[in-house]
C-alpha cells in the first residue's frame, strides 16, 4: 500500500468503523425491537403456543426440518406446513398433526425416517398450536410457494 | 519459539485434530443417510447425528483457536504465558464437558438430555448450534472467562502488538456475544433475530478478527516481512470486515420477522463481505512474494495461502451468490446454503487452525523449520486431497440446491413439486457429493499421518536482496 497511507490510518478505519457500525446496528436493532410486535402478532402467544415451541426444542425438530428456512435442510420446511396441510382450519390441521404423528416412522425402506416421539394429545396439539402461530408472522410474504 | 509456556497449546492442538476425526465420522454418517435415508435409523437419526457433528466443529474449532492464542499471544507479547497452570487446567475443563455433551447426545434422547440437564429451568437447548444443554453453556462461559483472562494479564504485562489488540478483541467479542444464546423467549422472532447475535456475530464478525491475527502472525514468521506492512494490512482488512458484516447481518433478517428495511441493508453491506476476503489474498500473496527468507516449512506457507483462497471462495463467493434479497428469497435454506456453510466453516476456519497447527505443532516437537521434506510431501497431498474434496461437496451441493430451488421454489402453487419428491430427484447428485467426501476423508487421513512420518529435517535459506 502506499506510503502515504499509514497505519495510524489503517487504525482508524478499523476502530472507527467496527465502533460507527456496531452503533449503528444496535440503533436498527432498537428500531426493529420497536416495529416487531405489530409484525409477529405476540399477542397470540398463549400458554399452548409458548408449551409447542419448547416442545419443538426440547425434541430437537430443527436438527432435520427448517422453520422459517433456517435449520437442517433434510426435512420439509415446517413454517408454512399449516398453510400446507390445514386449508385454514385449525382443527383440522390438530387432527392431521395428530395422525401424522402417531404413525412415524413410517418404515419405509430406504426413506428417511422421523423417530416416533411418544408425544401425547395435548403436546401435539401444543406443537400445532406453535406452529399455527409461526405461519402467521410476518416474513415479507416467504417462501414463493406452498411447498416452501 | 521464545518461551517454554507456549507449550501449553499442544495438547488444545492434539484435541482438537481427535475432534476433527470425529466431526468427519459423523459427516460421513450424514453424507449417506442422504442417500440411504434409513441408514443407522433408529439407533442414531439424522438430528442427533448432525447436532455432533456441527458442535464437534464448533468445539474443536475453539481448541484450535485457544491452542493458537496460548502459542501466539507470548511469543507477541515477548513475556510467559501469564498462568501455564489455568490453561492446563481449563483444557481438562473444556476438554471433559464437551466429551460428556457429546456422549449425552449420542446416548441419551434429547428430551431425556433436557429433562436431566434441567433445561426448564433456563431453557437454552434445541435451536441451530446451540443444542448444548444450559449447563455445558454455562462451562463454555466460565473456560472462556478464564482463558480471555489469562490471555489478557499476558498482553497487559507485555508487548501491545496490533496482532494480540486484534486477537484478543476478538476473543472478547467471542465470549460476550456467546451470551446472547442465554436468551430463548417463547417469542419466536425475537428469539431468531438474537440467536444471529451469537452465529453471525462470531462468524462474520468477531472470529475473522481472530482469523486476521493468526494469519497475520503466521505470515510475520514465515515470510520474514516487516511487521509495519502486515499490520497495516491486517487493520485494514479487518476493519472491512467489520464494516461490511456488522450490517450485513441483515441477510439473516430477510424472512423470520423483521422489517422490510433490512432487505436493503442486508443485501448491499452483505454484498461488500466479499471484499476483505478478497484483500486477503493479495494480502497473504503479496506478503510471501516479498518474503525476506525461504522458511523451511513450506507447507504452512502454502497452508496459509490457501486460507485466503479458499476463505475468499467460501466465505466470499458462495456467500454473494445467494445474499441478495431477490435471489435469497428463492435459495434461503436449500442446498445453496448448504455449499456456503461447508466451504466457508473450512476455507476460512479450519484451514487458519490446520495453518497455525502446521507452523506451530513442529516447532513445539523441536523442529524450528518444519518437517522433513517427506513429511511435508505428505502433507502437502493432504492439502490438496481436501481442498478438492471440499470444492467437490460444495459444486455438487450448488448444482442440489440450484436444481432444488428450480423443482421446488421457483414453480408455483399447483406445479411446485414437494419437498421430498424434489430430494427423491437429486439423489445422482447426493451420490456424487459422497465421493468428494470420501476424498475428503482421504486427505485428513494423510494429514494425520504426515505427523509420523520422519526423515531429515529442513533449514532455512537467505534470500539475497
Amino acid at each position: 500500500m502506499a506510503d502515504q497511507f499509514n497505519k495510524g490510518m489503517a487504525r482508524n478505519i478499523y476502530y472507527g468503523g467496527g465502533v460507527f457500525f456496531f452503533l449503528l446496528l444496535v440503533g436498527l436493532t432498537l428500531d426493529t425491537l420497536r416495529v416487531l410486535p405489530e409484525r409477529d402478532h405476540r399477542e397470540n402467544i398463549t400458554e399452548e403456543v409458548a408449551h409447542g415451541k419448547e416442545l419443538w426444542e426440547n425434541n430437537n425438530c430443527i436438527g432435520c426440518h427448517t422453520l422459517m428456512g433456517e435449520g437442517a435442510y433434510f426435512a420439509p420446511e415446517l413454517a408454512n406446513v399449516y398453510d400446507r396441510y390445514g386449508q385454514g382450519n385449525e382443527e383440522a390441521f390438530k387432527a392431521f398433526l395428530q395422525s401424522w404423528m402417531s404413525i412415524q416412522p413410517l418404515g419405509v425402506e430406504g426413506r428417511r425416517q422421523m423417530p416416533q416421539f411418544n408425544l401425547s394429545t395435548d403436546e401435539v396439539d401444543a406443537l400445532a398450536a406453535f406452529l399455527i402461530w409461526t405461519s402467521r408472522i410476518n416474513d415479507n410474504d416467504w417462501p414463493p410457494n406452498i411447498q416452501g | 519459539m521464545k518461551f517454554s509456556s507456549q507449550m501449553v497449546a499442544k495438547p488444545y492442538f492434539i484435541f482438537a485434530m481427535v475432534l476433527f476425526a470425529g466431526q468427519l465420522l459423523f459427516g460421513g454418517i450424514l453424507g449417506l443417510q442422504y442417500v440411504i435415508g434409513d441408514f443407522l435409523f433408529p439407533y442414531l437419526p439424522f438430528n442427533v447425528a448432525r447436532m455432533v457433528h456441527t458442535n464437534l466443529l464448533i468445539v474443536w474449532l475453539l481448541f484450535a483457536f485457544m491452542g493458537a492464542s496460548y502459542y501466539l499471544v507470548p511469543e507477541e507479547a515477548d513475556t510467559e504465558l501469564h498462568s501455564p497452570l489455568l490453561a492446563r487446567i481449563l483444557f481438562w475443563v473444556f476438554a471433559a464437558a464437551g466429551v460428556a455433551t457429546i456422549l449425552g447426545y449420542l446416548f441419551v434422547p434429547y428430551a431425556e438430555l433436557a429433562k436431566l440437564t434441567y433445561n426448564e429451568l433456563l431453557p437454552t437447548m434445541g435451536r441451530e448450534f446451540l443444542e448444548q444443554p444450559t449447563i455445558t453453556k454455562i462451562g463454555i462461559v466460565i473456560v472462556a472467562l478464564g482463558f480471555v483472562f489469562n490471555i489478557g494479564m499476558t498482553i497487559l504485562k507485555g508487548r501491545k502488538t496490533v496482532i494480540n489488540m486484534v486477537l484478543v478483541t476478538g476473543l472478547i467479542g467471542l465470549a460476550v456475544f456467546f451470551l446472547f444464546s442465554f436468551y430463548n423467549p417463547s417469542n419466536l422472532a425475537l428469539d431468531k433475530y438474537f440467536w444471529w447475535w451469537t452465529v453471525h456475530l462470531w462468524v462474520e464478525g468477531v472470529w475473522e478478527l481472530i482469523l486476521g491475527a493468526i494469519l497475520a502472525f503466521t505470515l510475520i514468521k514465515v515470510t520474514g516481512v516487516d511487521r509495519e506492512v502486515i499490520e497495516k494490512w491486517l487493520y485494514v482488512i479487518i476493519g472491512m470486515a467489520l464494516i461490511s458484516g456488522l450490517i450485513g447481518m441483515g441477510h439473516h433478517y430477510f424472512w423470520i420477522g423483521p422489517g422490510e428495511y433490512w432487505l436493503w441493508l442486508g443485501s448491499i453491506f452483505s454484498a461488500i463481505e466479499p471484499i476483505p476476503f478478497f484483500m486477503m489474498v493479495v494480502f497473504a500473496f503479496k506478503m510471501v512474494r516479498e518474503r525476506r527468507h525461504e522458511h523451511g516449512n513450506s507447507i504452512a506457507v502454502t497452508w496459509a495461502l490457501g486460507t485466503a483462497v479458499m476463505g475468499f471462495l467460501g466465505a466470499g463467493v458462495w456467500g454473494f451468490i445467494h445474499t441478495l434479497a431477490p435471489v435469497n428469497y428463492f435459495t434461503h435454506g436449500t442446498q445453496i446454503t448448504a455449499a456456503h456453510g461447508h466451504l466457508a466453516f473450512f476455507g476460512a476456519y479450519v484451514m487458519i487452525s490446520l495453518t497455525i497447527i502446521s507452523y506451530a505443532m513442529p516447532i513445539m516437537r523441536g523442529r524450528p523449520q518444519g518437517n522433513s521434506l517427506q513429511a511435508q510431501k505428505v502433507e502437502r497431498f493432504a492439502f490438496w486431497a481436501m481442498c478438492i474434496g471440499m470444492m467437490g461437496i460444495t459444486l455438487a451441493l450448488t448444482v442440489a440446491g440450484a436444481y432444488q430451488v428450480a423443482l421446488q421454489r421457483m414453480p408455483g402453487d399447483a406445479e411446485a413439486l414437494s419437498f421430498m419428491a424434489t430430494q427423491g430427484k437429486l439423489m445422482p447428485i447426493y451420490w456424487v457429493r459422497m465421493g468428494f467426501g470420501v476424498l475428503f476423508i482421504g486427505g485428513v487421513a494423510a494429514y494425520f499421518t504426515s505427523f509420523f512420518v520422519g526423515g531429515k529435517l529442513p533449514e532455512a535459506v537467505k534470500i539475497e536482496s
